[in-house]
């Protein structure tokens, strides 16, 4: 134990004598939830909106007033023909336009429903998105006003999914769980893989290797210390979101740790096995990068929703284990779910780390050989 | 003989159907400095990691410092040091890190540690050094470190990779004299090496090709054997029969 306590030590030093290392493990989760938050961010704030309303009466002006006053859009025009549409959109400042058909209250109250249409700017594709839900999330909201005055059980238009736990409309509330997926890929899998490899660039592999260290207690020795910087990092980014954007765990932040740390795990064996498939530093983080961070970014459902992908895609991101983890701290962050609906996830991601235990054992006993 | 530190027979490796080490037997004693000298792929790195307990024999009995080596591989770990071509010392630690590191790792108490670090950077007049990383060091200074380092715990045995690649000659002088000491205080020196003037320096040199040992004597006796001036000269003989 003693001998294993030392070895964990000057995995320390090695961590805290690189200030490049320091860096990736403290400076990038800061950074990226600060650019995310504040940069990147996907709020619509007085976005641009035109409406062409051809009835101009009770319900079409009550729902005009709703979404100005919801803040999140400022009125340019009024138009008063569709030849106008085109031209506004071109001036650029409208990135939405709402068209009321006529006798709009009419048709509501005789028929049950009445159409509106949402023109977007779909030359800015994600502000389109954007404008269009948060529009849609509005009008459904009117639409429950109505109901409870009638009796009627009309409703205008589906409301978006999406958008149902996330009732503010934060776009932080999306990008937290999936930055707390890529540090931990990045810290655990690509600085494992690279601190491992660099001992056997350096020859010190094998001096470890004829010393009375077990081949279990070096690689212990080696990922206990990232384990614990992945740990502290978690509660950093959580802290920080808290702090910077006020954004709580719903849920339970017990589970949500104890589930951290089962991916942390996961991370930490995909990282030993990349060790020990690379022969060199420029290999592992070559694997890292490429085989875990991207379609961490891109297939996880972290930035681009799975159900939007192409059917292959799809088909990929279910051997992805981030796509799991995601799936976890959404619920629990967001919707504040227990265990009990997040127990499949869990269970896929326990049998992949033992998997993966399993076959970096594997390898590095052959490569003893 | 009583004091035999590594005693091997009929070592038999293979790797499939690849023979890597072919009947080999021989015997190392307390306090010898053993040259082990073989072409590249002659099958000297195989009975190394055997003989180090990194790996086990097919067949054959390998009794290192005692322990078997098909039994208790683990167990000759302790009684070893070891010292390879590349630097075993971490640049980004300072030396006395690096003393503390490997003696822990070997298991040695804290006090004795310390007591030996202060008496070993006094025997290399290493005090300025102590504190600094190992990447400031100039790298003669740490091949002699790593060699310190190697016997810090007192092993009954040091296995040295072919310890002075790549370092000038005045440092390889150096090194072998401390080579010399090492032995003269009863720790037997295995050593590989391709400078066949350094295979003069050792008190009894085997030559190893194609799996097997080829030859096993002193300097002395070889030379005379195969009627040559140099152990170069023996060395090219039998390493690299003539075949036409």
């Amino acid at each position: 134990m003693k001998r294993f306590l030392g070895f964990v030590r000057k995995e320390f030093l090695h961590i805290f004598r690189d200030y490049r290392t320091l860096f990736i493990i403290f400076g990038i989760p800061v950074a990226q939830i600060l650019i995310f938050g504040f940069a990147v961010s996907t709020d619509v704030k007085n976005a641009g909106v035109a409406f062409l309303d051809l009835s101009k009466d009770e319900m079409s002006l009550k729902l005009t007033d709703k979404i100005i006053s919801s803040g999140f859009f400022k009125q340019t025009e009024n138009l008063t023909s569709y030849n106008e549409i085109e031209d506004i959109f071109r001036k650029g400042k409208t990135k939405e336009v709402i068209i009321f058909e006529k006798d709009f209250a009419k048709k509501l109250i005789s028929e049950g429903k009445a159409n509106l249409n949402i023109i977007a700017d779909g030359s800015e594709p994600n502000t389109a998105t954007l404008v269009t839900n948060y529009t849609v999330a509005i009008i459904s909201a009117f639409n429950k006003d109505l109901m409870g005055i009638q009796t009627s059980n009309s409703i205008l238009i589906q409301p978006e999914v999406k958008m149902f736990y996330n009732p503010e409309l934060k776009s932080q509330h999306m990008f937290v769980p999936g930055v707390i997926t890529m540090i931990l890929i990045l810290i655990c899998a690509l600085m494992t893989s690279v601190t491992i490899t660099r001992e056997k660039e350096f020859g010190t592999m094998e001096v470890l290797l004829v010393s009375p260290l077990k081949p279990i207690q070096i690689i212990l020795g080696k990922v206990v210390p990232y384990f614990l910087l992945s740990f502290i990092n978690v509660v950093l980014i959580l802290l920080l979101s808290w702090l910077v954007f006020g954004l709580s765990v719903k849920g339970n932040i017990i589970l949500l740790l104890a589930e951290s740390m089962l991916y942390i795990m996961l991370s930490l064996s995909v990282g030993i096995l990349i060790s020990t498939v690379s022969s060199n530093m420029q290999q592992a983080i070559f694997i890292s990068l490429v085989g875990m961070m991207l379609p961490t970014i891109l297939l996880s459902g972290f930035i681009y929703p799975i159900e939007n992908m192409p059917k292959i895609y799809q088909l990929i991101s279910y051997v992805l284990p981030p796509r799991y983890f995601i799936t976890i701290i959404k619920s629990i962050m967001i919707k504040g779910t227990g265990f009990i609906y997040v127990w499949k996830e869990t269970l896929i991601l326990i049998s992949m780390t033992t998997v993966f235990i399993g076959l970096s054992v594997r390898k590095f006993k052959i490569r003893l050989e | 003989m009583n004091n035999t530190v590594i005693s091997v027979k009929n070592l038999v490796k293979k790797f499939g159907n690849f023979v890597a080490n072919d009947n080999l037997s021989f015997e190392v004693y307390k306090g010898e400095i053993f040259g082990f000298l073989g072409a590249n792929g002659a099958g000297k790195t195989t009975a190394i990691r055997i003989l180090s307990g990194l790996s086990s024999p097919t067949s054959g009995e390998v009794l290192v410092a005692g322990v078997n080596a098909s039994r208790k591989p683990e167990d000759i770990k302790k009684q070893i040091g070891y010292m390879s071509q590349k630097f075993s010392l971490y640049e980004d630690l300072t030396v006395r890190e690096n003393i503390m590191l490997y003696g822990g790792i070997y298991g040695m108490k804290k006090s004795l540690i310390k007591e030996r670090t202060e008496s070993l950077l006094e025997k290399l007049n290493f005090f300025e050094y102590g504190n600094k990383l190992i990447a400031d060091l100039p790298l003669g200074l740490r091949q002699k470190l790593a060699f310190s380092i190697a016997i810090f715990h007192e092993p009954k045995i040091v296995f040295l990779d072919e310890p002075t690649g790549g370092v000038d000659p005045i440092t390889r002088r150096q090194f072998w004299e401390m080579i010399y000491e090492t032995a003269s205080q009863g720790i037997t020196v295995f050593v590989t090496t391709h400078y066949m003037d350094e295979a003069e320096y050792c008190d009894r040199i085997s030559i190893m090709s194609e799996g097997r040992i080829v030859a096993l004597d002193t300097p002395e006796n070889l030379k005379k054997q195969y009627n040559a001036d140099t152990v170069e000269e023996v060395f090219i003989k039998i390493a690299r029969p003539v075949n036409n």
